[in-house]
Order: C-alpha cells, then sequence, then structure tokens
C-alpha cells in the first residue's frame, strides 16, 4: 500500500480482503482505489467535494456527492463490513452522532484524525498564546475547516460515553508509530478500529 | 420480437471523419403499450456508429432529448446543424466510437422517423390525435425491441440525459438485465407539477393556435399551406426554452440589451435582445418538429414518476439491480434541480446499487449537459471506461 497517507495505509493493511468497505470523506479515492485494486474490496465512497467526486468518478469509484453530517442517514443498517472515516471527524458538525452513524451502516469503522494533543500543538499554544499552525495542522484558525479539534484522550472519552468498543488502535508520528501509552502527547496522527 | 430491417445505407459525414450509420427498423409485431393498447407498424428510425464486437458487449445506447433525434453525432438533415451531441461522440472522444458501438434511436412518437402522431395509420392518414397516449415506459419499450432486433442482450451502457435520462432510467428499472452500466445527467424520476406547469403552456400554446384544427393539419401541410400551428409552437419552444437556460446565464448573455437599435421604440416589436432570441428559437424549432409530436412526447414526460410504477417506493424500482449507476447534475439547472439527482442517488443506495452522484458547476443551466462541461467529458470517459 505503498504512496498511500500514512493513516490510510494504516486502514488499508488492516481492512479484510474482499470486504464491503464505506469510505466517507473519500478524497480524491486514493484509499478506494488502493483497496479496490489490492484488496479486491467492494468500495462506495461520499464527498462532499465536487471536484474530489469528479476525479473518482473518472477513476472508476462509485462515489456519491454528500456531507457525512446529514446523508450517512440514508444508507441502510449494517450494510457494510468497514465505513472509514479518515481525518474528517474533526471537520463535522455532530463528530459523535457520525461515529453513531458509521456504526449503524458499518459492522466495525475506521476513524483516524489529527491529534490535538501533539507536543508540537501544546507547546505553540504555551508559548505563543495562538491558535496552533504545525506540520499536521497547517491551516490558521480562521480557515481551517476543523470545527471541532480533539485529542487521543478526547476520543477515547467519547467511545466509552457512546459505549462503543475499541478494536485496534494505531499512533503515528513523523517518524514510525507510536505505543499506546505516550500517544495523547507523542503521537500527530491517530487510527482507530471501533465495533459496536 | 421478430423484425425486419430496411435499407440500412453507411453514410459518410462531411466535416467529420465519424462514420454514421442510418438504419430503419420495422417491428413485426405490435408494441404493447401502458395505455392498454397496441401499436401497429412501429418504425424505429437509428443511427449506429463504431463497431459492435464478435461477443456484443460493447453497445452503447444514448437516449435522445425531447425535441432530440437520432443524429447524435451526425449533420441533422433539416437544418444541416452538426449532431446534438457531437462533443461527446466520436473516436477518442468521451463516449469512444474507437472503443465502443454507439446507437442511438429516434423515441417513439417523435418525427425524425421513428412512428408517431405525423406517422401513416393503417387507413393511410396520418395518426395526428389518434395515436395512442404513450410513456416514456413505451419509448424504452421501442428502445428493448430494437435491442432485441440487433441481438443485443446487454448494454455496455445506456445513456441520457433530461428525457433521455428518464429512458435510461426507466430501462434500468424495468429491463435491469438489460445494461451494465446506467449514465443519468440533468434529469429526474419524476415530472414535479413545476415541470409539468411548463410543459401545459406549451400545450395549451399549441392547441390555443387555430390552424392546429384538433391534430388534423397535415393535410394542409402537404398542399403547401404552412406547417401547421407554426405559432402556438414557436410559443411552446419559446416558453420550454427560457427552463433550459439559467437565470444569470441570460443575463450574461442578453442583458437589458437592444436589438439592432438604439432606444426603445415604444411598441411591442423585440426591442430586447432576448426577444429577438426567443423569437428566433422558436421559429426556427417549427421547421424541424411537429406539434402533435411535442404535445405527444411532453405528455410522456408528464406522466413520468419511476417510484409510483414501482409501488410507490423509488429503492423497489431498482431491487435487485446489479448495473453500475452514474448521476449527474448542475447547479444551475432550475429544471431538473440537483434534489431530484441526489433522490435517485439516495435510492440507489437504499437499493445497495453501485452509485456515484455528482453536481456539476456550470453557468448554462438545464441546457449544461449539451454544452462545454470539461469536469462532464472527465465523468462520463471514466464512468464508461471502467
Amino acid at each position: 500500500m505503498s504512496g498511500l497517507r500514512p493513516d490510510l495505509a494504516v486502514i488499508a493493511e488492516h481492512v479484510a480482503p474482499g470486504s464491503r468497505v464505506l469510505d466517507v470523506g473519500c478524497g480524491d479515492g486514493a484509499l478506494m482505489a488502493a483497496l479496490r485494486d489490492q484488496r479486491h474490496v467492494d468500495a462506495r465512497g461520499m464527498e462532499l467535494d465536487a471536484h474530489n467526486v469528479a476525479e473518482c468518478v473518472a477513476r472508476g469509484l462509485s462515489v456519491i456527492q454528500g456531507d457525512a453530517d446529514t446523508d450517512l442517514a440514508y444508507y441502510p443498517d449494517a450494510v457494510f463490513d468497514y465505513a472509514i472515516l479518515s481525518q474528517t471527524l474533526q471537520t463535522t458538525r455532530r463528530p459523535d452522532k457520525v461515529l453513531g452513524e458509521l456504526l449503524r451502516v458499518g459492522r466495525r469503522a475506521f476513524v483516524s484524525f489529527p491529534n490535538f494533543g501533539h507536543w508540537r500543538v501544546r507547546l505553540s499554544l504555551l508559548w505563543n498564546g495562538r491558535m496552533p499552525v504545525t506540520r499536521s495542522l497547517p491551516v490558521s484558525w480562521y480557515a481551517t475547516e476543523n470545527i471541532h479539534h480533539l485529542t487521543v484522550a478526547d476520543f477515547r472519552a467519547l467511545v466509552e460515553e457512546l459505549g462503543v468498543k475499541v478494536e485496534g488502535a494505531w499512533f503515528l508520528a513523523s517518524d514510525g508509530q507510536v505505543g499506546a501509552a505516550g500517544a495523547n502527547w507523542r503521537a500527530e496522527h491517530a487510527v482507530f478500529l471501533l465495533s459496536r | 420480437m421478430t423484425a425486419r430491417f430496411r435499407s440500412p445505407k453507411p453514410e459518410g459525414m462531411d466535416g467529420s471523419d465519424l462514420q454514421a450509420s442510418s438504419h430503419l427498423l420495422e417491428l413485426a409485431e405490435p408494441l404493447p403499450l401502458d395505455g392498454g393498447q397496441a401499436l401497429p407498424g412501429v418504425r424505429i428510425s437509428y443511427e449506429t456508429y463504431g463497431t459492435l464486437n464478435a461477443e456484443r458487449s460493447n453497445a452503447i445506447l444514448i437516449c435522445h432529448a425531447l425535441t432530440g433525434d437520432q443524429h447524435v453525432a451526425s449533420p441533422h438533415p433539416k437544418t444541416g446543424k452538426p449532431g446534438w451531441w457531437v462533443r461527446m461522440v466520436g473516436p477518442g472522444k468521451p463516449i469512444d466510437t474507437d472503443r465502443f458501438h454507439v446507437i442511438c434511436a429516434n423515441v417513439l412518437g417523435s418525427c425524425m422517423g421513428t412512428t408517431g402522431p405525423a406517422s401513416p395509420a393503417s387507413d393511410g392518414q396520418p395518426w395526428a390525435m389518434r395515436f395512442p397516449v404513450i410513456t416514456i415506459r413505451d419509448m424504452v419499450r421501442g428502445h428493448v425491441a430494437l435491442l432485441d432486433a440487433l441481438g443485443i442482450e446487454r448494454l455496455h451502457a445506456v445513456v441520457g440525459g433530461s428525457m433521455g435520462g428518464m429512458q435510461a432510467l426507466s430501462l434500468a428499472a424495468n429491463w435491469p438485465e438489460r445494461a451494465g452500466a446506467v449514465l443519468v445527467i440533468a434529469s429526474t424520476a419524476r415530472h414535479s407539477a413545476q415541470n409539468i406547469a411548463f410543459h401545459e403552456v406549451g400545450r395549451q400554446a399549441i392547441m390555443a393556435d387555430p390552424k392546429w384544427k384538433n391534430g388534423d393539419y397535415y393535410g394542409a401541410r402537404d398542399k403547401g399551406g404552412g406547417k401547421g400551428p407554426e405559432n402556438g409552437l414557436a410559443v411552446a419552444r419559446m416558453a420550454a426554452h427560457i427552463t433550459y437556460l439559467s437565470e444569470e446565464g441570460m443575463h450574461e448573455k442578453f442583458g437589458r440589451r437592444l436589438q439592432n437599435r438604439e432606444a426603445k421604440t415604444f411598441g411591442f416589436d423585440a426591442d430586447f435582445q432576448v426577444e429577438s432570441y426567443l423569437r428566433h428559437q422558436g421559429l426556427s424549432f417549427t421547421d424541424r418538429f411537429d406539434a402533435n409530436s411535442y404535445l405527444y412526447i411532453t405528455r410522456a414526460m408528464d406522466y413520468f414518476d419511476l417510484a409510483e410504477e414501482h409501488g410507490g417506493k423509488l429503492a423497489q424500482a431498482f431491487a435487485g439491480s446489479t448495473a453500475r449507476f452514474c448521476l449527474v447534475s448542475f447547479d444551475t439547472d432550475w429544471l431538473y434541480p440537483t434534489a431530484e439527482s441526489r433522490a435517485i442517488a439516495h435510492a440507489l443506495n437504499a437499493a445497495g446499487a453501485q452509485v456515484s452522484f455528482v453536481e456539476l458547476s456550470a453557468p448554462f443551466g438545464h441546457d449544461s449537459f449539451l454544452l462545454d462541461v470539461p469536469a462532464l467529458d472527465r465523468v462520463i470517459a471514466g464512468f464508461l471506461g471502467s
């Protein structure tokens, strides 16, 4: 799965071959194409940006232009083995409800997000007193699509509150994966595998 | 259904290296209709491009819109204008005739060679208003009869914009085994009250024209006495044409500019460019289209409601479909707005079908599907090629 963004590569490695997948916020379809071509996955996508959807369709992928906050409601229960939400949770209006919907349409869900608890972010806020602009969060507060920043600890608390099982977790830093223990300050990105 | 072919003659087309061949199919059996009748002696006029492969698996059926015809990529025989989708269909184009065998048939009820109200009934006189009211599904029944005659069991794809999209949806819902991919552009699964209302304005304009004569105007035409209700048909076309454009596009094209004059005339001449344009559109339309065909085809569109045909649930229309679907809408199309395509996408999702849906940005309103929208080219080529 070379060439994929690191969080997508982690997800791609752990999707069972031949399964049915919904990629919510699928972007230009890189993950879907990799899953289809290398793991024979029946992949469907949802994406807000029309240009990205057009690119996906041009790649032969089945992608619907839609909004994760509202349009998951049109999918029947448990029709997918996995629902994937990569780098999108923090852009939704109600991340808690989106997580619930993911685990309604999919039997399992992969969720990846940038960790606002990373030490660079903490340091930047502490020293400068300004909303951080870092490598993993490169856009200013007024222009970013990230409207619900969260940390690894926030996410763990939310899934506990929702009564959701964590089946796997992967924590990514610039120099590779880090362990679960120090993840809340060491990980730039987190990937969770959830189930009901 | 057995059938007889007449005069298949390949024609070299001027100004294009694209070989279109025109054909006429006569159905041996009467065509059953949704209205309960069966229409005898149906002829279907169609064109083909590109080569059908040995497996007969590379055929694409293109379904035309309300006033379209089979001349998808060949010059119109009456106006001499290039085919209506010549930018999309041809060698190396998004619908690539080097790879695909493209079929485009004039729809039932039309006036370009396929049987319609202007065609002779068994008594030799034009059907006129004796022609049975038809539906979109009846048009598709004609297409399926054509595919049967051509020995094409399963199309690589069925493609259509506007009313062509309705036919594509109807084929997918009623003959799901006949197409592997379904591409629906700027279309809808049902005609809305507003859609019906605009069509009714057009029909009333035709029927209010004294030259309509309850549809029996063909004799007058034979004796050189004009083309029937030209004024009414022109007004119908003018009203419809407005619905094909966006408000913004019209403003940009015409604004409040005056037509070949410095000042308003304080009269009812076409002072404004937009008036002059619409009058021209209306009048030139009467040179190429039959008023009764306009009545029958708009009626078929108004009757279209795919969910109603399938127990009131649109998802049910696509239950068990194995085809791939792609729906495209345009942000400035207020005739069949994005919500209509999205509703179809949601229904297909609920049915578990493979579906793509995208709203493209284009300034041309409903007509965007016929015009220069590069993103549409990419979507069509990608969807059909995969």
